[in-house]
């Protein structure tokens, strides 16, 4: 080997002429290095693949005639971008390359933003100085921001778009998810604009828990939330046996009576499950909460807590002194105070209690607590910071009690521990902490969640767009969240209005919930005297809708009191609900709505005025709307319905005036009632 | 000058490592071994074809595949492959079947909108591969606006399936308006037909006048996310409007 090497050292550098021939060579070859590196390098390899994939297609002239060599560039400095993408990605604009699957030359899919006003690294993260493929794409030494993965793509949108956007579900899902979910309680999340989320989960009160429940649920409760409720929104703190019996033993032993809790009713609570069953289907409380029946499903809403084993958790007295009056024990509490007599709070007591799960705490004895158990779990209730969540006598809330997450969007790779094996990106790490939150450390004390998959990459989704550039941008180029309306009714309607929790169900001026018709223009929407009906014996206006508006029991004083308001405070100031009358049209005009109403517009198909030949169940039932409406509400419906309510389904037709007005003289005669029982005999 | 040989000697090393680690960090993790215990000699579908996520998502349900023998009769303890386009990963990639013939995975879609075509395969006795190819649907911005149109506008008409949220109207309906999968009709409607009657109604091309007009509820740019979603989930598909992702064109244009 080594003589080898010699004689090769011999033959090349023996003499000076060789050796200035060889050095020569080697210098000639270190020249090349620079030009060869750019001939071979990949964009312009990419481009001759680019060239030779639309030689032969149709479109060939027109493609080469756009096609320009060299280095691409989008230069933003307001975004602070620069992006070389486009050297590689040379048919991204190229409308004519729908077919072409491969990459890099598929043309960009159809978004509502032109790649030159806003670059590529915007949405896509990367590097977009980078010309090659690694180095743009992947994180590098060099380098720490890789390609963003397309299921968290939506985080790029929300850095701009503040508030809910269509078009991005799983943003917006993930913001949803993080005020419901209570993340927002322990984990400060400002919003570029300056808004903190707040969270909507509503976690009650545990002050006088000992009233509602028992200290062995407490404490199944405490070690396994899930095995109670497979819907419970409650983490698993993953406690051990001491933990969970001291915490439950403090939360018992802290618990203070209320006055109306205990007081039994006079009737005992009846076994009567018919009456129960039906009871609980009248009042609809499967609108917002869910049982588990007996192939395993769950059937109801989620606004309330999961029902199926709530016997086994509440104590009979608090159930019913509940019913009765909800917000006795839980002033913010969104259910209704249903004003149930005191036979219909033992019915559905009882019906309540029977949904009980002899397993749940079988085989479980709790030892009388001892003052130091007591105070043991005092300190782990401070620790754990239940009192984030929940409001607890003697327990201050923790102020920033978890990391704040303003920005955790572009937390740097270097100040992350990751798990072994796990790949190092920041939305990988987001993802996995929620997944597995204790499997990063010892001693950490974010609870364990029950998120599916589709959750986490929502939630991961909307913690990257908090992130730098969405709090760095140009105002200019954000686009506002609506902002939030705390809506509240003045007065004695609306102490009313909150005790039945119309708000739970109903929108109004902004606020509420979704479940239920907007009633901001509600009273020139309807006619007074059919309000006062409806509140008192509400009936179906939506043949196919599962929830409904329940009865409440309201007094003639009370149905009198929320009507006379409604029909006062909401009222459109386009909508003069008396410059049309309710009767009196001319049959002619009538006949020609009728004509419309079945020709023109075909309105049949989602609504029902004939009950014998229209079927339409999309539409509210219009058999008895001329009882129901103003004539001048229809009339303005008729003209431009999303002018009234926004996003409703109902499309606007541009009608003539004279259509509108002819449509509405047909559907106000529909009075109900009398046409219908003649139809029959 | 006799220096200069073993740095160039170094820089060799130098970069032959480097390539070495690139090519190692790139390398994946070797899978468990799986080794069949019996052969069939086909597959079929179970469940989990044709459905419908966003791009880069799992799709909602698994996909279940089913090995039978020659006479139709499940086949336990087969051993099943998944592949698919650049992008797509299976969880897991492959399995044997279990005692009732099938194999279970969770797939999780490329990062483009189309269609993207699955492959899942097996050996029989003699080592030769059969093989049942599956679609799945991916939507872009465009096709997920489309969606999320559809089920507030268009669903309740068009799709004739009632779940207990949402009833459907399909059967009320005295004319019975095209379910959007249908693509046996739809295909044959340019987007200029499509557009026409959302925006003016059934009767714009002397159809039916319960398809009302939504040219003034909708925006343009509305109308033409839903036709993007409607071409997306059309079946038989429709093939100018999206690009479909299969194993054949895995290779990248450098190899």
């Amino acid at each position: 080997m080594k003589t080898t090497f010699k004689s090769l050292a011999h033959k090349l550098f023996g003499d000076s002429v060789r050796a200035f021939g060889a050095v020569s060579l080697l210098f000639l070859i270190s020249l090349a290095i620079a030009p060869a590196k750019n001939y071979f390098s990949e964009w312009r390899h990419y481009q001759h693949g680019y060239l030779k994939m639309i030689h032969n297609r149709s479109d060939a002239v027109t493609l080469q005639r756009h096609f320009q060599g060299g280095i691409h560039q989008i230069w933003l400095p307001d975004l602070g971008v620069v992006d070389r993408c486009t050297s590689c990605h040379v048919g991204l604009k190229e409308a004519s390359l729908n077919d072409v699957s491969q990459q890099p030359f598929r043309k960009h899919p159809p978004i509502p933003h032109q790649i030159d006003q806003f670059g590529c690294t915007v949405c896509h993260r990367g590097q977009g100085v980078a010309t090659t493929v690694v180095e743009a794409h992947s994180s590098t030494l060099a380098w720490e921001q890789p390609i963003l993965p397309a299921k968290y793509i939506e985080s790029s949108c929300g850095e701009c778009h503040r508030g809910p956007l269509p078009g991005a579900p799983r943003l917006n899902e993930g913001r949803h998810l993080l005020s419901r979910s209570g993340c927002v309680h322990c984990h400060t999340v400002k919003l570029a604009d300056g808004k903190i989320l707040k969270a909507t989960d509503n976690p009650p009160s545990l002050s006088h828990i000992a009233d509602k429940t028992t200290r062995e649920w407490v404490y199944g409760w405490l070690k396994d939330p899930q095995a109670y409720a497979a819907t419970a929104t409650m983490p698993n703190f993953k406690l051990s046996d001491d933990d969970a019996r001291d915490m439950s033993a403090f939360l018992i032993a802290n618990s203070t009576s209320l006055p109306g809790d205990t007081a039994t009713v006079s009737a005992k609570a009846s076994s009567d499950p018919a009456a129960g069953a039906s009871l609980y289907g009248e009042s609809f409380c499967s609108s917002c909460h869910a049982v588990q029946n007996a192939a395993g499903n769950l059937v109801g809403g989620d606004v309330g807590p999961e029902l199926t084993r709530v016997g086994s958790k509440v104590k009979p007295e608090w159930l019913q002194a509940w019913l009765r009056n909800p917000r006795v024990y839980h002033a913010e509490t969104a259910m209704p105070h249903y004003r149930l007599s005191d036979p219909e709070v033992a019915t559905l007591s009882g019906f309540l209690l029977a949904k009980a799960d002899s397993d749940l705490l079988a085989n479980l004895h709790l030892e009388a607590a001892t003052a130091e158990q007591i105070a043991h779990g005092k300190r782990l209730i401070s620790d754990y910071g239940c009192a984030s969540c929940h409001e607890i006598a003697g327990i201050k809330r923790p102020e920033n009690f978890a990391p704040e997450l303003s920005r955790i969007g572009s937390k740097p790779v270097t100040q992350l521990v990751f798990l072994p094996g796990m790949p190092r990106t920041l939305p990988e790490y987001i993802a996995t902490k929620i997944k597995q939150p204790r499997a990063f450390g010892q001693g950490l004390k974010m609870p364990q969640y029950t998120f599916t998959g589709q959750q986490i990459d929502s939630l991961a989704t909307a913690l990257l767009a908090s992130n730098d550039r969405s709090f760095t941008l140009p105002p200019a180029l954000t686009v506002a969240s609506k902002p939030d309306s705390d809506y509240q009714p003045a007065g004695k309607a609306g102490k009313l209005m909150t005790d039945l929790a119309c708000f739970s169900c109903h929108r109004i001026n902004g606020h509420g919930g979704d479940m239920a018709p907007d009633l901001t223009w509600e009273g020139s929407s309807v006619q007074r005297q059919w309000l006062v009906e409806f509140l008192k014996n509400p009936n179906t206006l939506r043949p196919a809708l599962i929830r409904r508006m329940p009865r409440f029991n309201l007094t003639d004083g009370e149905v009198n009191e929320i009507t006379d308001y409604m029909m006062t405070a909401y009222q459109n100031p386009s909508v003069d609900r008396d410059s049309m009358p309710l009767s009196g049209y001319p049959q002619g005009q009538v006949e020609l709505g009728k004509q419309l109403f079945y020709g023109k517009y075909a309105c049949q198909g989602c609504h029902i005025v004939d009950t014998r030949t229209d079927k339409g169940y999309i539409g509210p039932t219009l058999t008895k709307v001329g009882s129901r409406l103003t004539a001048a509400w229809i009339f303005q419906w008729m003209r431009n319905p999303q002018a009234l309510r926004p996003g409703t389904t109902e499309p606007n037709r541009t009608m003539s005036e004279e259509d509108a007005q002819a449509l509405t003289a047909f559907l106000i005669s529909q009075k109900g009632g009398g046409k219908t029982e003649v139809a029959k005999k | 000058m006799i220096g200069r040989s073993p740095s160039i000697l170094a820089l060799f090393a130098a970069a032959l490592a480097m390539s070495l680690a690139v090519g190692c960090s790139h390398k994946t993790p070797p899978a468990t071994l799986l080794n069949p215990t019996a052969f069939g000699a086909a597959i079929v579908e179970s469940s989990g074809g044709k459905q419908i996520t966003q791009t880069g998502t799992t799709l909602p349900q698994p996909l279940i595949v089913q090995v039978n023998d020659g006479q139709g009769t499940a086949v336990p303890g087969a051993l099943v492959e998944f592949s698919g386009a650049p992008g797509v990963t299976f969880e897991p990639a492959k399995g044997v079947t279990d005692s009732s013939g099938q194999v279970t995975t969770n797939v999780t879609l490329g990062g483009m909108a189309g269609r993207f075509r699955l492959i899942a395969s097996s050996t029989d006795k003699t080592g030769k591969q059969f093989a049942l190819t599956v679609d799945e649907i991916a939507l872009g911005y465009e096709q997920t606006l489309g969606r999320q149109l559809n089920d507030q506008y268009c669903e309740r008409c068009h799709n004739p399936e009632s779940t207990v949220e949402r009833v459907s109207n399909f059967d009320n309906l005295e004319i019975k308006p095209h379910p959007f999968t249908e693509g046996d009709t739809l295909n044959k409607l340019s987007d200029a037909d499509l557009t026409a009657i959302i925006s003016h109604g059934g009767p714009a091309l002397n159809k039916s006048a319960l398809m009302p007009a939504w040219g003034n509820t909708l925006s343009k740019s509305d109308i033409q996310a839903l036709i993007s979603y409607i071409r997306a989930i059309s079946d038989p598909p429709n093939r100018s409007a999206s690009p479909v992702y299969a194993k054949s064109y895995s290779k990248p244009p450098s190899d």
